[in-house]
């Protein structure tokens, strides 16, 4: 009995075993993909400047600060890194600021043309900034709006918008609008009900929303090159600088670059699965 | 003193009319239920007079006063929701002290409220906890307490017990009804389900398709339903109906003579309770389908002139599907209806 049960499940097992060494396979190939470049900039952003132009190459970091120290150093780069703080901050708050109302209104009110203004969000994704940088560029500066934090940050908050107001709406979506209502049985106001009752829950999902367009900024390196020449953010110092400046300089700049903007995403991973329909982890 | 009184009222969702014309008085201190399969309105209604929907037509008085153009805050009412509503980010003292905060009370005093309906409700123990470590029934106890706290003068309660399985439901509804007749606050309460309805009203109103068709006491809606809806919505099985047609000056049902109503109708509904039939020699007789042993009775489903028919009798009374049963009406529970309106006939 035991012997004719096990033989058909050991042979349906050998078609399941071969599907998991594919998947397996993929996920390595995938994960390399992605993290091997990371590595590659991580250990030498770490190592010592003759370490890097040296050979032969390291594959493990010594810890010298050497690199980072000369990055910091550098002539420019402590202004573009303060830019790019100030311009991604202001996109932030610009991007929630806006975008967040729009969630919520997205989340608790019918209203005509609430399905086209969801779709037309999406849309203004679809244009390629390239194609809009040079009537911009003249409209900026026609406006006086050219080489200013504030203007870039005006950029970047049209390219982080459309995704704060959806994360915001499925975020406030997911807060069920009875416990609202119970707030103004309660004795609340729209506005009390909002601040009492809507906003400690949605917080770490504003935050999350937030953290992605504080990096959307951080990461954006066309309109930041296009747009500035006094004011340049990080990625647009380090694109300019790319034909004469040494290789630490790169490798510390890159590593300045990704670490924050991983580290963010990270942490925030799980408001982004949702956004796109995927289960928590 | 919160007695209600709705005139007129009239709620539309775009072209969908989900109450149409709506009269409904609840005097002060009563226990009100507002019964009706779903879709009925009975929600709507429920809604309007919280203030969560505004009245497309009509005027809607919580103590004599206009109460149309407040807002929920402003109407003395407070309301427990289907799924609870019980805000998850606080505890359940601060969830029972919510509204008593907004009114911007002494700690002292609203220290002493929230315990005080906290122990009506027995979830003293339960205080410091967060929803997300409550069961369902426990969150149905703070949802009730929050409410009783704020000493309302309107208690309305949407479906409260609905969420809950069987055994907790019967449990609840006792105690809701023992906590709720101690409080003696105006009250209305939503629901589906008719046991409750008759356990728990002083007065039941039953909708249907966005009307108020009966609203009387449970006795009376159970022996002298206003329609044959009603008549077929509550009990236990429902209302026996049977068409009637003209006969020697009274009315013939299923080949039976019967004294009837006067009409002007060739045609009218006879309509009996299952309980209300006794096996005899000549009567409504019809070929038994299924026997059902309840215990105390047996529920007897056959067919009578074609109709399915229900009766409820003595569980010594042999029968066995296949055979034939004679079944006589006690005279004085017959009910007669109009078939085109439904309305019944006196």
């Amino acid at each position: 009995m035991s012997v004719a049960a096990a033989t058909p499940a050991a042979s349906a097992a050998r078609p399941v075993s071969a599907g998991r060494w594919m998947t397996i396979a993929i996920v390595v190939v995938l994960c390399v993909w992605v993290l091997l470049p990371i590595y590659l900039i991580a250990v030498n952003a770490l190592s010592a400047p003759a370490e890097v132009t040296g050979w032969p190459k390291r594959f493990y970091p010594s810890f010298d600060f050497g690199s980072i120290e000369f990055f910091i150093q550098f002539r420019g780069v402590a202004r573009a890194l303060m830019n790019s703080v100030i311009v991604a901050v202001l996109t932030m708050t610009l991007a929630i600021g806006l975008g967040a109302p729009a969630g919520y209104a997205l989340a608790r009110f019918r209203f005509r043309g609430k399905e086209s203004f969801r779709l037309l969000v999406l849309m203004t994704r679809a244009f390629p900034l390239p194609l809009l940088a040079l009537p911009l560029a003249v409209l900026f500066i026609r406006t006086g709006l050219d080489d200013s934090r504030i203007g870039l940050a005006l950029v970047h908050t049209t390219l982080a918008l459309p995704f704060a107001i959806l994360i915001t709406f499925s975020l406030f979506l997911s807060i069920p609008y009875e416990l609202e209502e119970a707030a103004f049985t309660l004795g609340c106001t729209r506005l009390q009900a909002f601040r009492k009752v809507v906003l400690p829950l949605a917080l770490p999902g504003i935050a999350a929303s937030g953290v992605f367009a504080f990096v959307t900024s951080w990461n954006e390196v066309f309109a930041a090159a296009v747009l500035t020449i006094q004011n340049k953010t990080l990625t647009a110092f380090l694109l300019q600088s790319l034909d004469y400046s040494p290789l630490p300089l790169k490798f510390a700049g890159g590593a300045v670059l990704v670490i924050p903007a991983l580290v963010f995403l990270f942490a925030v991973r799980k408001y982004l699965f949702s956004l796109w329909g995927i289960a928590n982890r | 003193m919160a007695e209600i009184d709705i005139r007129n009222v009239v709620k539309r969702f775009g072209s969908y009319t989900a109450l149409e014309r709506v009269d409904l008085d609840v005097a002060d201190r009563e226990f009100l239920v507002l019964l009706g399969a779903s879709g009925c309105g009975k929600t709507t209604l429920l809604r309007l007079i919280a203030g969560l929907d505004t009245p497309s037509e009509g005027e809607i008085k919580i103590g004599g006063k206009r109460v149309n153009e407040l807002p929920p805050r402003a109407r003395g009412i407070a309301m427990v929701f289907q799924n609870y509503a019980v805000f998850p980010h606080l505890t359940v003292f601060e969830n029972i002290a919510f509204g008593l905060r907004m009114k911007k009370l002494p700690e002292a005093e609203i220290d002493e409220k929230v315990k005080r309906s906290a122990s009506l409700m027995h979830i003293e123990q339960l205080l410091s906890r967060y929803s997300g470590q409550l069961s369902g029934g426990q969150r149905q106890r703070v949802a009730v307490a929050r409410a009783l706290a704020m000493e309302p003068g309107v208690l309305l309660m949407d479906e409260p017990l609905s969420n809950l399985d069987a055994l907790l439901r019967l449990e609840m509804r006792a105690e809701l009804k023992g906590v709720l007749q101690e409080s003696r606050t105006t009250t209305i309460y939503v629901t589906h389900d008719q046991v409750e309805a008759m356990s728990l009203g002083d007065r039941i109103a039953v909708m249907h398709e966005g009307r108020i068709v009966q609203a009387a006491t449970p006795m009376d809606v159970y022996r002298d339903p206003a329609t044959n809806f009603v008549g077929g919505f509550i009990g236990s099985p429902p209302m026996n109906f049977l068409p009637a047609a003209r006969h020697n000056g009274g009315w013939q049902v299923a080949g039976v003579d019967l004294a009837g109503p006067a009409s002007d109708n060739a045609e009218i509904q006879f309509g009996i309770r299952p309980e209300d039939l006794m096996p005899t020699e000549s009567g409504l007789s019809g070929t038994v389908r299924v026997v059902e042993p309840l215990g105390a009775h047996k529920l007897v489903t056959m067919t009578v002139a074609d109709t399915l028919f229900r009766a409820v009798l003595d569980s010594d009374l042999p029968v066995r599907p296949g055979e034939t049963l004679t079944l006589a009406p006690r005279p004085e529970r017959i009910r007669w209806f109009d078939p085109k309106s439904g309305a019944a006939i006196n």
